[in-house]
């Protein structure tokens, strides 16, 4: 009864603490851009101050719009706030974490852009459908990658439920694998594209030759902008975490262990997502934005990378 | 489990299968070069290592080759050509570039259930190693049957090359003389290949392959 008590404690602190530094995470890449450009940059809480703002300003609906558009940001941001809470971002205990599974996670993503693509697509305007067709091109090809990470994973964890990875990598004397290094580089390209941000997709642009997220949220205003923003940060968010938990999982507490181990395993996660902020930054600041026809390559570049970290892990199982 | 050694030798294997998809990703010239100088590295990497674990000295000479001749003079002899032929475009592609890279993972997949059947029995270094350097030599004809640029064929024979020695290093027990004769073979047709490169520029004004197509004699 115990365990129980403390997992649902430990799930319950971990939906509020994502959600509470989801923006500050996207403030902290903003910032580092600024700073690497010369520029002072908006303060690290400037997205908590949007999102008030869109808050308290009214809806702007067009006349055409069907109750999907106005139910679309609600549904968009609590599948990934779901999709969120699965992933174990400083303990492997929690109440959830049977279902955190990997699959089920590229699932609940999944479905939160397909009702992203249709209330784009709703209202009829030509930015929708193209932000829409963009969105789904990447996707396409995206999830496939993302399929083959989750194989080279799990046929080295022997499970594909995230808690049961860490704790697989945390302890078991994995060794030196080049497939695990693939599964990375790939993860790293997955979540780019995911994101939509820079070599994919200009978080920060609205010309019209290179939008991809922001021509589908473009008719968005109010309370849904934020419901959509927020379910971006806390996406990011969820990303690095889960980075953070197949590669790097150090820290991460187990199951019903001392308060002060918990305390070590959020200042590891929190260093973690500082760090990866840091180096999202600078790689953002080093690249250009691709052209959108080259983003097939870009993708299956990391397709490839999976498919091949696949292949090498049944050589090195065939022995 | 089997160890460390295997592990490393793994890894470096598969750093070169993915150095030689990273050729076919490439679609600069120059760039192609790099990535050519960084697979021969890797190559003398991944030999010295099998030096190391075989215990077999005169592997370290073959690694110093790698490094010295296909790491460092041929990119540079080729980029010296390139420059001088004043070719510094993006490649063209006869398929895409993912259609290709689709293509390699078939040809990687194909290798694996080639080989490893083949070999079951012996030594699990050496049969990794020849299953990983079968589908680098196939990744490297597929390189040579996919670019239109002679250079970037160049860069695909010798890629495969870079193969045929990865092989022959993974098996116990070649002999020095082999190895240097090979080496020497393909620097011959490398000088070969060049002078032919500036023959075909000389003639067609281009070192595309394709505008040679309407030169061809027979059914015209």
């Amino acid at each position: 009864m115990a365990v129980i008590l403390e997992s649902l404690l430990v799930q319950l602190f971990q939906m509020t603490i994502i959600l509470a530094l989801a923006p500050l995470l996207t403030g902290l890449v903003r910032k580092v851009k600024a700073r690497l450009q010369r520029r002072r940059g908006p303060p690290l809480i400037q997205p908590y101050r949007d999102l008030r703002r869109l808050l308290g300003k009214e809806v702007v609906l067009a006349d055409n719009a069907s109750w999907l558009f106005r139910v679309a940001p609600y549904i968009i941001f609590a599948v990934t706030w779901v999709a969120a809470a699965l992933i174990p971002t400083f303990a492997t205990g929690l109440l959830f974490s049977w279902s955190g599974d990997l699959i089920a996670i590229a699932a609940l993503l999944g479905s939160a852009r397909f009702v992203q693509a249709l209330a784009a697509l709703d209202i009829g305007t030509s930015f929708g459908g193209i932000g829409s067709s963009r969105d789904l091109m990447i996707a396409s090809l995206a999830e496939p990658a993302m399929v083959m990470i989750v194989f080279s994973v799990a046929l080295i964890a022997g499970s594909t439920q995230l808690s049961t990875i860490a704790e697989h990598l945390l302890d078991a004397h994995v060794g030196l694998r080049v497939s695990l290094a693939l599964a990375l580089v790939a993860l790293v390209i997955v979540a780019l594209a995911e994101n939509a941000r820079i070599p994919v997709d200009n978080p920060a642009t609205h010309l019209e030759l290179t939008m991809v997220h922001e021509a589908m949220v473009l008719e968005y205003s109010g309370r849904h902008l934020a419901m959509i923003d927020l379910a971006a940060f806390l996406k990011l968010l969820l990303y690095v975490s889960m980075i953070g938990c197949i590669f790097v999982p150090f820290g991460m507490v187990h199951a019903s262990a001392r308060p002060l181990a918990y305390l070590i395993g959020g200042a590891a996660w929190l260093a973690k997502l500082a760090v990866a902020g840091v180096l999202l930054g600078i790689f953002e600041m080093s690249i250009a934005k691709m052209r959108v026809f080259r983003v097939p390559n870009f993708l299956g570049a990391a397709l490839m990378l999976g498919l091949l970290g696949v292949l090498l892990l049944f050589v090195s199982r065939g022995m | 489990m089997l160890g460390l050694d295997f592990d490393i030798a793994h890894m470096l294997a598969g750093g070169l299968v993915l150095v030689s998809f990273m050729m076919l990703y490439q679609v600069r010239l120059y760039a192609l070069l790099h990535v050519l100088a960084l697979h021969a590295f890797v190559l003398a990497l991944s030999v010295s290592w099998q030096a190391y674990i075989q215990d077999a000295p005169h592997l370290y000479i073959t690694a110093a080759i790698a490094l010295v001749f296909k790491a460092a003079i041929v990119p540079w002899a080729l980029r010296k050509m390139v420059f001088r032929l004043g070719i510094h475009r993006e490649i063209e592609n006869v398929v895409s570039v993912g259609l290709t890279m689709l293509g390699g993972m078939a040809l990687v997949a194909l290798s694996l259930e080639v080989m490893l059947p083949v070999t079951s029995g012996a030594d699990p270094v050496a049969r990794e190693d020849i299953a990983l350097a079968l589908s680098v030599v196939l990744i490297g004809l597929l390189m040579m049957v996919t670019r239109r640029n002679a250079v970037s064929q160049v860069v695909g024979f010798m890629s495969l090359e870079n193969g045929i020695i990865f092989a022959a290093t993974g098996a116990r027990g070649m002999p020095l003389v082999v190895e240097i004769s090979v080496a020497f073979s393909v620097l011959i047709a490398f000088i070969v290949i060049g002078i032919f490169l500036f023959r075909i520029r000389e003639r067609f004004d281009t070192v595309d392959i394709g505008a040679m197509d309407q030169f061809r004699g027979g059914q015209q």
